[in-house]
C-alpha cells in the first residue's frame, strides 16, 4: 500500500508479531477494539512533521529504532517494582506502581479502599466490572489525526483503573509510579481508565521514572470520565533519563458543573510529548490546564493542548511555561475550539518561555477556532530572556548574578507550581525545580541511572 | 565616604552627565533637585552600578575604593542602597526569600554566618514595624500587585533590612500621597544614624519638609549648577527652576 512510511511499517510489523500474545492476556472487550484501531493506525501512521499537531517535533529520533522487545511481563519482572518507594516526605497517598505499563502485583490486582473507591489493574477491571468498562473504555480517546492513540488502542493491554463512586470524596490522592526498566531497548504502551462519578472528588499523581540505562519509548493513553459536579485533578511529574521518550495522551471528558485540572511537570527526559484533551461536555464545566517544562542538552519537550468547548458557559484556562537551556528545544500548541452552541464561553491561554542560550529554541502556536458570538477568549505567547530590569533589581540588593538568575527562573516556574493543591507536593516540586535549575538534578533522587 | 570627581557619562552615545563633582561625608543628607531630564536618575544608576550607562570620564571613590570598578552586587554588599523610582515586580519570588537571600549574601560577604530562620523572621518583624509596612505584603511576591505607595514603602523596608551606609533614594516621593510620604520619610529618619548618609533625589521640596538635608544641590543639564543649605530647596519651591536655568545660560554667555 502506498503512503505508509518505513517507520510506520515497523509498528505494523510489531503488531502482527505480538497480537496473539497480547490478545491471550487481555480481556475480550478490550480486544474487541484492536482490529479497527490497527486499521486506523495504518491509515494515519506515526505522526510526521506534516501533521500540524506534530510540526515541531521529530518523532523519528525515537520511533525509527529497533526496540528489541515489546514488553509483556513475566512474574519475576516485578520484584524491583514492588520494592520501589516514593521518597516525598509527608506525602500521604494510595500508592500504585506500574512496571513498563503493567500492574505488577500478581495477586490482588484490584482492590477496594475503605471509601469504596476501586483501584488497580485495568485488565483485571475489564473482567470484574464489564458494565463500567463497556460504558467508558474507548469512548473518550478519539483522534482523527493522531495515529499513536490508535496504536495504543490496538496493542495496550494493561494500566491503571480507578473507579470513584458517586459522591465519594477521596481526600488522599492516588499516586501512580510508572517505572520503566529493562535490560534491552524497549517499547511500552499502557492504558489507564479513570471514572469519577457524579459529585465525587478525586486526585491522582503520576510520576514517571526510568530505572535502567537503555533506550525506552512509552506511548500511554489515559481516559478520564468526570461526572456532574465532580472534581478531578491530575498531576504528572516526569523525570526520565535522556534516552527515554514519553508520549502521553490524556483525554478528560467533563459533564455539567464539573471542575478539573491537569498539570504536567516535566523535569527531565529525552523527548516528551504530552497531549492533553479537555472535552467540556456539560454546562458550566471548568478545565484548568497547566504545564512546566525544564530542558537542557538535546532534550525536547512538546505540550499539545486541545480544549473543546462543546457546551455553554464553560471556562477553560491554560498556563504553560518553559525554561530552555543549552541546545534544548520545545513546542507548545494550544487549540481552543468553541462550538456554535457554546455561548458564554470563557477561554484563556498563556504560554511563556525563557531561552537561556542562543541555541535553545521554542516554537509556540495558539490555534483558536470560535464559532459562537458570546465568548471571552484571550491568548498570549512569549519567548524571551530573563528580564534585565529584574536582574538589576536583585543585584542591587547584593544578590549575585548567578543567584539572581536562579531566583528569576524559579519565580517564573513557581507561577505554575503554585497551582498544585497538595501542599507537601507543592513544596517538593518547588524543591525539585530549584535543584533542577541549579543543575543538581540531572536525575531523580530515587533513580539508579546516572544519565546526566 | 563618597567622592565623585568630574564624572561624565553617556547612554547610547548621548552625553547625560557632563562633569559632576560631589563629596558626601558620613552622617550627611544631600538632596539633589533639578528639572526633568537633568541627569538625576542617571547619576543614581551610575552609583548603583547599572551597566547600560557608559562612564566616559571621572572617578568615584567610596571609602577609598574605586566604586566604578565594583559590580552592582558588591556595591550593595559594601553598603550602597538604591531606592528605585520604579520598583520592579518579580512574580513568583517571595519577599521573604528575596530578603533572606539579600541579607545572607551580605552577611557572607562580611564573614558572618547566615541568620537562622527564627532570627531572620524576627528581623523582618522589627523592620516591618519600623516602616509601617503591612505584614501581608511581606508574604507576597516582590512588588507584585502592590500599589504605587506600597512599592515605595517596600523600598524603605528593604533599606531598613539591609542597613546601608549610603542610601540613594531616587524620587521616592513621586506618586505618594501625603500619608505615604510621611511614612516613607519617618522610615528614613528612623534608619538615619550618625554615620550613614543619604542622597535624596527629588523634584519637590515637599519631601524635604520631613527629611531635612544638610546640603541641597541643583542638577541641570548634567552639571551641578548650585549647592547650598536647606534654604535653597524653599527658594526653588517658590521660584521654580527657570531662574537657575537663566543664571546658567548667562554664565555660559558671559
Amino acid at each position: 500500500m502506498n503512503g505508509i512510511s518505513e517507520v510506520t511499517e515497523k509498528y505494523l510489523e510489531l503488531y502482527r508479531n505480538n497480537i496473539d500474545r497480547i490478545e491471550s492476556m487481555s480481556s475480550p472487550y478490550i480486544n474487541s477494539f484492536r482490529r479497527a484501531a490497527f486499521e486506523k493506525f495504518r491509515e494515519l501512521g506515526i505522526p510526521s512533521k506534516k501533521n500540524e499537531a506534530y510540526r515541531y517535533t521529530n518523532l523519528n529520533l525515537f520511533f525509527d529504532h529497533d526496540y528489541s522487545g515489546y514488553f509483556l511481563p513475566v512474574a519475576s519482572d516485578f520484584e524491583k517494582a514492588e520494592a520501589f518507594k516514593c521518597d516525598v516526605e509527608d506525602l500521604d497517598t494510595h500508592g500504585l506502581v506500574l512496571l513498563n505499563g503493567f500492574y505488577p502485583t500478581i495477586s490482588g490486582k484490584l482492590h477496594q479502599l475503605a471509601s469504596g473507591v476501586w483501584i488497580g489493574s485495568l485488565n483485571e477491571a475489564a473482567l470484574k466490572f464489564p458494565e463500567l468498562i463497556e460504558k467508558h473504555y474507548g469512548k473518550y480517546a478519539k483522534s482523527d489525526s493522531d495515529g499513536l492513540v490508535h496504536l495504543n488502542t490496538a496493542m495496550a493491554s494493561d494500566g491503571v483503573f480507578v473507579y470513584v463512586p458517586e459522591n465519594v470524596k477521596l481526600s488522599k490522592p492516588v499516586q501512580v509510579v510508572n517505572l520503566v526498566q529493562a535490560d534491552e531497548d524497549t517499547f511500552n504502551q499502557h492504558r489507564n481508565l479513570i471514572i469519577v462519578e457524579k459529585g465525587a472528588e478525586f486526585s491522582i499523581i503520576v510520576c514517571d521514572h526510568t530505572l535502567s540505562p537503555k533506550k525506552f519509548l512509552t506511548n500511554a493513553v489515559t481516559e478520564v470520565y468526570v461526572g456532574e459536579n465532580a472534581h478531578f485533578d491530575i498531576l504528572r511529574v516526569q523525570n526520565e533519563h535522556n534516552a527515554a521518550c514519553k508520549m502521553t495522551h490524556t483525554f478528560i471528558h467533563q459533564e455539567k458543573n464539573s471542575v478539573t485540572s491537569s498539570n504536567n511537570m516535566t523535569l527531565h527526559g529525552g523527548l516528551i510529548r504530552n497531549s492533553t484533551y479537555h472535552y467540556l461536555g456539560g454546562e458550566r464545566a471548568e478545565a484548568y490546564s497547566y504545564g512546566l517544562a525544564l530542558s537542557d542538552k538535546w532534550q525536547h519537550i512538546d505540550n499539545y493542548v486541545n480544549v473543546d468547548h462543546a457546551s455553554p458557559n464553560c471556562t477553560s484556562n491554560q498556563l504553560f511555561k518553559g525554561v530552555l537551556d543549552e541546545m534544548s528545544t520545545g513546542a507548545f500548541n494550544g487549540r481552543i475550539l468553541v462550538r456554535p452552541d457554546a455561548q458564554g464561553t470563557q477561554a484563556y491561554q498563556k504560554n511563556n518561555n525563557i531561552l537561556l542560550t542562543d541555541d535553545a529554541r521554542m516554537d509556540t502556536k495558539p490555534q483558536l477556532e470560535i464559532y459562537a458570538d458570546d465568548v471571552k477568549c484571550s491568548h498570549g505567547a512569549t519567548v524571551g530572556q530573563l528580564d534585565e530590569n529584574a536582574m538589576f533589581y536583585l543585584q542591587s540588593r547584593g544578590i549575585s548574578k548567578r543567584e539572581a538568575r536562579l531566583m528569576l527562573m524559579f519565580g517564573f516556574a513557581h507561577e505554575v507550581i503554585q497551582n498544585i493543591k497538595i501542599e507537601p507536593l507543592r513544596e517538593r516540586m518547588d524543591n525539585l525545580v530549584m535543584q533542577r535549575l541549579r543543575g543538581e538534578l540531572s536525575r531523580c533522587a530515587s533513580c539508579v541511572v546516572k544519565c546526566g | 565616604m563618597l567622592d565623585i570627581k568630574n564624572l561624565k557619562a553617556s547612554i547610547a552615545g548621548k552625553s547625560i552627565l557632563k562633569g559632576i563633582s560631589l563629596h558626601v561625608k558620613p552622617g550627611e543628607i544631600h538632596a539633589i533637585m533639578g528639572p526633568n531630564g537633568s541627569g538625576k536618575s542617571t547619576l543614581a544608576s551610575v552609583l548603583a552600578g547599572r551597566e547600560y550607562v557608559d562612564i566616559t570620564d571621572g572617578t568615584v571613590s567610596y571609602f577609598g575604593k574605586d566604586l566604578l570598578g565594583m559590580s552592582a552586587e558588591d556595591r550593595a554588599k559594601e553598603g550602597i542602597f538604591l531606592g528605585f523610582q520604579y520598583p520592579i515586580e518579580i512574580p513568583g519570588v517571595s519577599m521573604v526569600n528575596f530578603m533572606k537571600t539579600a541579607v545572607n549574601e551580605k552577611r557572607k560577604h562580611h564573614g558572618m554566618d547566615p541568620l537562622s530562620a527564627s532570627d531572620f523572621l524576627k528581623l523582618m518583624r522589627e523592620k516591618k514595624e519600623l516602616v509601617e509596612i503591612d505584614s501581608k505584603l511581606a508574604n507576597r511576591s516582590v512588588n507584585e500587585g502592590f500599589s504605587g505607595g506600597e512599592k515605595k514603602k517596600n523600598e524603605i523596608f528593604q533599606m531598613a533590612m539591609l542597613e546601608p551606609k549610603l542610601a540613594i533614594l531616587d524620587e521616592t516621593d513621586s506618586g505618594l500621597d501625603i500619608d505615604a510620604l510621611r511614612i516613607v520619610a519617618n522610615g528614613v529618619n528612623k534608619i538615619k544614624k550618625s554615620d550613614n548618609s543619604f542622597i535624596v533625589i527629588t523634584h519637590y521640596q515637599r519631601l524635604l519638609d520631613y527629611i531635612v538635608p544638610d546640603v541641597v544641590h541643583v542638577l541641570y543639564d548634567g552639571r551641578i549648577v548650585k549647592t547650598s543649605g536647606k534654604e535653597l530647596a524653599l527658594e526653588l519651591e517658590a521660584k521654580g527652576y527657570d531662574w537657575i536655568k537663566k543664571e546658567v545660560e548667562n554664565d555660559v554667555v558671559a
